[in-house]
C-alpha cells in the first residue's frame, strides 16, 4: 500500500528544507567538535605516533597558569554579562515601553549599526581613542586636565568595556522583544495595587522579562568567554584571555593535542557555568529560552 | 457623604478635550455605571480617577478628601482592568496576595485572607491554580478578589465583561451585581453596552463627547431621556427625522422627511420650523387603528422572531419601524397593510443631533 502523492512530496520539501540546517550542524558543528574531542585524547609519543590517554587534560589541570586563565576568563566574562544586562535593560525597556512606535525601530537600528562592522574594526576604534597618542588622552593634555599622555590600553577595565561593547546587542534584542509581549495594563496594575516603583520592577518586569533575561545572559556569556579579537587588541600580549592559549597552543606551539583538550575545557567549562547560572537562578532552558 | 466626588474634572490632550466639566457624586456602596460610546472619554476619566492621568482643571475626592496629589499606588481605589491584567507568572494565590504585601501585611494574615476572599468570590481552594488554567469567568473573579482583598473605597471596572462570550456576558452580569451586595463597596463601572448598565446599575451616567449627558436611574434614562443622545443610546428606539410643525402646550405635529405627519411631545428646546427627530420605543407602539392617538400606515415588511423579544418591521415611507406587539404578530403576513400607532406622549421629540 503506497501513501498518497501528497505526502511524498511533502515529506521531499521537509526533506529539502531540512537538508541546509542538518549539514551546516552535522559538518560545522559537530563533526568538528568530535574531531577536536578525538585529538584532545590523543597523546604523541614520537613522530607520527600516537596512543590515546587523558594526559593532555592531566597536563592542563597540572599547569595553574591555564587553569586560572580559564578561571579568570570565566569570571571577566561574568562580569561582563552582568554589565550588559545592568545596561542593557534600561535600554531594551526604553526602546519596548518608553519611546514612541516611530521612534522605536530607529533606536533599534542604532543598536544594530555596529553589527554592520567587523570586530577587528570596532576594536580598532577604541584602540584610536585610547591610546597614549589617542584622543582622549592628547585631548585631555591638550585641555591641561593631565600632565602627560596616559595609556588607557592594555589593562582589564579597558578589556572589560570593549567586551561590554561588543556583545550588549545580543542582550538588547532578546530583552526587547520580551518586553514588548508585556501588557501596559499589567504595569498599570502593579501600582494600582498598591506596588511602588520598585515593587513593580521587582516582581512584574522582571519576573516577566526572565525569559529574555536568560536567553540574552547565555548568549552573551557564550559570546564573550569565546571572543578572541577584542581581548587580543585591546589587552594586548597580557590579556590573559583563554582563547589565546588555545591561538597558542594550535599555531605558536603546533600541539594540537593540548589545543583541543584545551578547547574542550572551555567549551565544558563555560555549559557548565550557564548550567550553575540556570540553578542558582532557579530557572530552567524549558521555562525560560524555550516558552513561546 | 459620597465615596467618590468629581468636581468640573476636564482632561485635554492638546487640542483635544477628553473629558469636559464632569462632576458625579457616587453614595456609598452603590453601583454607578458611565455608559457611553467608545472614545467618549470614559476610559480617561476612570483613569483619572485610578491617578493614571492627571485632570487639566477639577477636582476628585475619595470619601472626602482631594486625591489630585495621590500617585496610583497610594489611592484606596482599586481597578479591574478591561483585559483583567492578572499577572501570568504568578499562581492565583500570589495574584491576590501581591496587592495584600505591597501594603506591608503582615505574612501570617495574608493566607487567611486570600483564603477568604477567595471563599466569598466562589473560588475556594485555588490558591495554587496557574492563570492560565483558569476560565474567563474564573479570571473575572479572581480579578475581582485581587482588588477587593484590599477593601478599597471604590471599586474601578472598565468594560471587563467585553472580552467574555455572550453566554457568559449575561452570566456574569447578575454575579456582578451580586458580587457588589455582598462586598457593600461602592462599584464604577465603565461601559458602552446599555444593556450592562442598565442591569447592574442603581445609576448611570450617560456620557458623548466628554459630557455627561444625563445621571439618573435606569428607569428614569430610560422613561425620561433628557437629550436625543440618551434617547437614542439607551434602549432601541425608531427614530423619525422630520421638520417640527404646529404645537399646542408640549405636544406638537412632526412633518416627516419622508412623508405624513404625527403627533409626540416635545421634550427639549426644539421651535416649530427646527429639524427634528422623534423618537418611539418598539414596545410602546401598537398595530391597528390607533384609538386616539396618532398613526402611521405602511405595509409588514418582514416578522423577526426572536422569542419573547420578536419584532415587526413595518416599512412607511422610506423608513422601517420595529414594532415590538408579540400578539399581533402572528397574525400578520408578510406584505400586508397595516397601521402602527401609539399615544402621543410615548413619542419624544428631540431637536435633530448634527451627526
Amino acid at each position: 500500500m503506497s501513501r498518497p502523492n501528497l505526502s511524498d512530496a511533502s515529506r521531499l520539501s521537509l526533506i529539502l528544507l531540512f537538508a541546509p540546517f542538518a549539514l551546516w550542524i552535522g559538518l560545522l558543528i559537530i563533526m568538528p567538535q568530535l574531531g577536536i574531542g578525538y585529538v584532545s585524547l590523543r597523546e604523541k609519543i614520537s613522530w607520527n605516533e600516537y596512543s590515546f590517554g587523558l594526559k593532555n587534560y592531566v597536563d592542563f589541570l597540572g599547569e595553574p597558569v591555564y587553569r586560572n586563565t580559564l578561571l579568570r576568563t570565566a569570571w571577566m566574562s561574568i562580569l561582563v554579562t552582568v554589565l550588559a544586562l545592568l545596561i542593557g535593560f534600561p535600554i531594551a525597556y526604553y526602546i519596548a515601553k518608553i519611546a514612541r512606535e516611530r521612534s522605536r525601530a530607529a533606536l533599534f537600528l542604532m543598536c544594530l549599526i555596529p553589527l554592520w562592522v567587523s570586530d577587528l574594526v570596532r576594536a580598532y576604534g577604541w584602540i584610536v581613542l585610547l591610546r597614549e597618542t589617542g584622543v582622549i588622552s592628547t585631548t585631555l593634555v591638550r585641555w591641561g586636565i593631565i600632565n602627560q599622555p596616559i595609556e588607557m590600553l592594555y589593562n582589564d577595565m579597558t578589556v572589560v568595556i570593549g567586551l561590554v561593547y561588543t556583545v550588549i546587542l545580543f542582550m538588547i534584542v532578546p530583552l526587547v522583544s520580551t518586553l514588548q509581549g508585556m501588557d501596559d495594563a499589567l504595569l498599570e496594575a502593579g501600582y494600582n495595587l498598591g506596588g511602588s516603583r520598585l515593587t513593580v520592577l521587582r516582581r512584574i518586569i522582571i519576573p516577566y522579562a526572565m525569559p529574555g533575561i536568560v536567553s540574552g545572559c547565555i548568549i552573551t556569556f557564550m559570546l564573550t568567554a569565546g571572543s578572541y579579537l577584542t581581548p587580543i587588541l585591546l589587552g594586548g600580549k597580557n590579556s590573559s584571555w583563554f582563547t589565546e592559549q588555545i591561538y597558542n597552543q594550535f599555531i605558536t606551539r603546533y600541539n594540537w593535542e593540548s589545543g583541543s583538550a584545551f578547547g574542550v575545557a572551555l567549551l565544558v567549562f563555560t555549559s557548565f557555568v550557564v548550567w550553575a547560572g540556570l540553578r542558582l537562578t532557579g530557572q530552567s532552558l524549558a521555562t525560560t529560552v524555550a516558552k513561546d | 457623604m459620597y465615596d467618590l466626588s468629581c468636581a468640573s474634572v476636564t482632561k485635554s490632550f492638546g487640542t483635544f478635550t477628553a473629558v469636559r466639566d464632569v462632576s458625579l457624586d457616587i453614595p456609598s456602596g452603590s453601583f454607578f455605571s458611565i455608559l457611553g460610546p467608545s472614545g467618549c472619554g470614559k476610559t480617561t476619566l476612570m483613569r483619572m480617577i485610578a491617578g493614571f492621568e492627571t485632570p487639566t482643571s477639577g477636582d476628585i475626592q475619595i470619601k472626602g478628601e482631594s486625591v489630585l496629589s495621590l500617585p496610583p499606588n497610594k489611592r484606596n481605589v482599586k481597578m479591574v482592568f478591561q483585559h483583567l491584567a492578572l499577572f501570568p507568572m504568578m499562581s492565583v494565590g500570589e495574584n491576590i496576595a501581591y496587592g495584600l504585601r505591597c501594603n506591608g501585611e503582615a505574612k501570617a494574615e495574608i493566607g487567611p485572607k486570600v483564603a477568604r476572599v477567595l471563599d466569598r468570590v466562589g473560588l475556594p481552594g485555588s490558591e495554587d491554580k496557574r492563570i492560565d488554567q483558569l476560565s474567563g469567568g474564573q479570571k473575572q473573579r479572581i480579578a475581582i478578589a485581587r482588588c477587593m482583598v484590599l477593601e478599597p473605597d471604590v471599586l474601578l471596572l472598565d468594560e471587563p465583561l467585553g472580552a467574555l462570550d455572550l453566554k457568559l456576558r449575561e452570566h456574569m452580569k447578575i454575579e456582578l451585581k451580586q458580587l457588589q451586595h455582598q462586598f457593600e463597596t461602592t462599584f464604577l463601572y465603565i461601559t458602552h453596552d446599555q444593556s450592562e448598565a442598565l442591569v447592574m446599575s442603581d445609576n448611570v451616567a450617560v456620557m458623548n463627547a466628554g459630557k455627561f449627558e444625563q445621571i439618573g436611574s435606569p428607569k428614569a434614562l430610560y422613561d425620561q431621556p433628557a437629550s436625543g443622545f440618551v434617547a437614542g443610546f439607551v434602549g432601541d428606539s425608531n427614530i423619525l427625522s422630520g421638520t417640527l410643525g404646529d404645537s399646542r402646550g408640549d405636544e406638537a405635529r412632526v412633518d416627516l422627511d419622508g412623508g405624513g405627519h404625527v403627533i409626540g411631545r416635545i421634550c427639549d428646546a426644539s421651535k416649530p420650523g427646527d429639524k427634528v427627530e422623534v423618537f418611539l420605543r418598539p414596545e410602546s407602539l401598537r398595530l391597528g387603528e390607533a384609538g386616539e392617538g396618532t398613526s402611521l400606515s405602511g405595509r409588514v415588511e418582514s416578522l423577526l422572531f426572536n422569542g419573547a423579544s420578536s419584532r415587526v418591521l413595518i416599512e412607511s415611507g422610506g423608513q422601517l419601524i420595529e414594532v415590538a406587539d408579540p400578539e399581533q404578530a402572528s397574525a400578520l403576513e408578510k406584505g400586508a397593510s397595516a397601521t402602527v400607532g401609539w399615544t402621543p406622549d410615548r413619542a419624544r421629540i428631540f431637536t435633530r443631533r448634527s451627526a
